[in-house]
């Protein structure tokens, strides 16, 4: 008799327990888990697109672990803030010298409507030549976003242009994939350039995650 | 009493006077510093300027728009970036700027927008732009054309 309380017990305790298991995985991971908006983005790892740089090879998120990586989104035909956010980029690479070649540092247009694999060629060449430009098909440019959490809305101009609003923000990872921080549009430089020294650091540290 | 009138007459013919003179009394003292663009590549992409445009008079003025030889469609643009880090860029609306001030139009904020370019931008060279006023006058300034990467009117 004693026995068998001791049993109910134990069930209702293991009950609650896998109760709260799954109020916390809904919370956390389940359907109640908060928007991803403002989120930061995934680990290289974890993400899955593939695009074509602008030489002309198959490129993809796994491309770039192994070496610390930065990448951004634009597009070639934005007149002030890309150019902007590319000058600043081939300028905290110049800082680096030589601790930059380790660095991969991607491009990705939001605008593969112009942006043709000949188009990126034609615009990356001009900026630091580390910098890769990567295009692709329409899809597979939105699964790149959303695993960065980048965003990116076409806008009809008069005369029936159109121009791309986009995430400025630069991206950092370490060189097994994992997000490190965000360098800010047009963020000052004696800000962004220690936080790419942060992020070739983590290449010596070992894999904790 | 004859006076008066006099003085009426005059007074009246005077302002008539003055309503046909071209009122400059803003615009003339506008002066431009640091005007730049990069170098574009083709005449596909839309071009950009920047430079500081200072009010040294006393009276407040308006820029109401651009035009240059090099583009169709020149136009103020501003740049903005939310607190999300999204980046986007529309139509400016007319900049007044006040006795003693200046605009600054510089990446990343307002910039003289070069749509439909009529000649590529070549490095090392320049093109004229002409800023309109709302009382009618224009400034024309050379803009000097850098290399696509430039960062700044120096570089």
């Amino acid at each position: 008799m004693r026995r068998r309380t001791i049993l109910g017990y134990g069930a209702a305790g293991a009950g609650a327990l896998v109760f709260a298991l799954f109020v916390g995985w809904w919370q956390v991971d389940g359907p109640g888990a908060p928007e991803p908006v403002g989120q930061r983005p995934l680990a290289l790892s974890a993400m899955d697109f593939s695009l074509t740089d602008h030489e002309g090879n198959e490129v993809g998120p796994e491309t770039l672990i192994g070496r610390p990586a930065m990448v951004f989104f634009g597009f070639t035909y934005c007149p002030d803030v890309c150019p902007t956010t590319l000058s600043d980029i081939s300028g905290w690479l110049d800082d680096l010298g030589e601790e930059a070649g380790v660095l991969n540092v991607i491009f990705i247009t939001v605008d593969p409507e112009r942006d043709t694999v000949e188009a990126m060629a034609g615009y990356v060449g001009y900026f630091h030549s580390a910098i890769r430009g990567w295009t692709g098909e329409d899809e597979e440019i939105a699964a790149a976003a959303r695993g960065f959490r980048a965003s990116y809305e076409r806008v009809p101009t008069e005369g029936g242009n159109y121009t791309m609003n986009h995430t400025a923000s630069v991206f950092l990872f370490d060189a097994v994939g994992r997000f490190v921080t965000t360098i800010d549009y047009h963020e000052p430089h004696e800000f962004a350039v220690p936080k790419i020294k942060r992020a070739l650091k983590e290449i010596a540290k070992p894999e904790t995650s | 009493m004859r006076t008066l009138a006099i003085t009426g007459t005059l007074a009246a013919l005077l302002s008539w006077a003055g309503a046909l003179t071209p009122a400059l009394a803003g615009s003339e003292d506008v002066v431009v510093e640091g005007a730049w663009s990069r170098a574009s590549i083709g005449m596909n992409r839309p071009g950009a300027a920047y430079m500081t445009i200072r009010n040294t008079g006393d009276t407040p003025v308006t820029l109401i728009g651009l035009t240059t030889p090099l583009a169709m469609m020149p136009e103020i643009h501003e740049s903005k970036t939310n607190a999300d880090g999204v980046s986007s860029m529309a139509p400016a609306d007319e900049i007044t700027i006040a006795p003693g001030e200046s605009v600054s139009l510089e990446p990343g904020g307002l910039h003289a927008m070069l749509m439909q370019l009529q000649t590529p931008m070549t490095e090392g060279e320049s093109y004229p732009l002409t800023l309109l006023f709302d009382d009618g006058g224009e400034v024309t300034v050379e803009v000097p054309i850098l290399g696509i990467a430039a960062r700044g009117p120096n570089d």
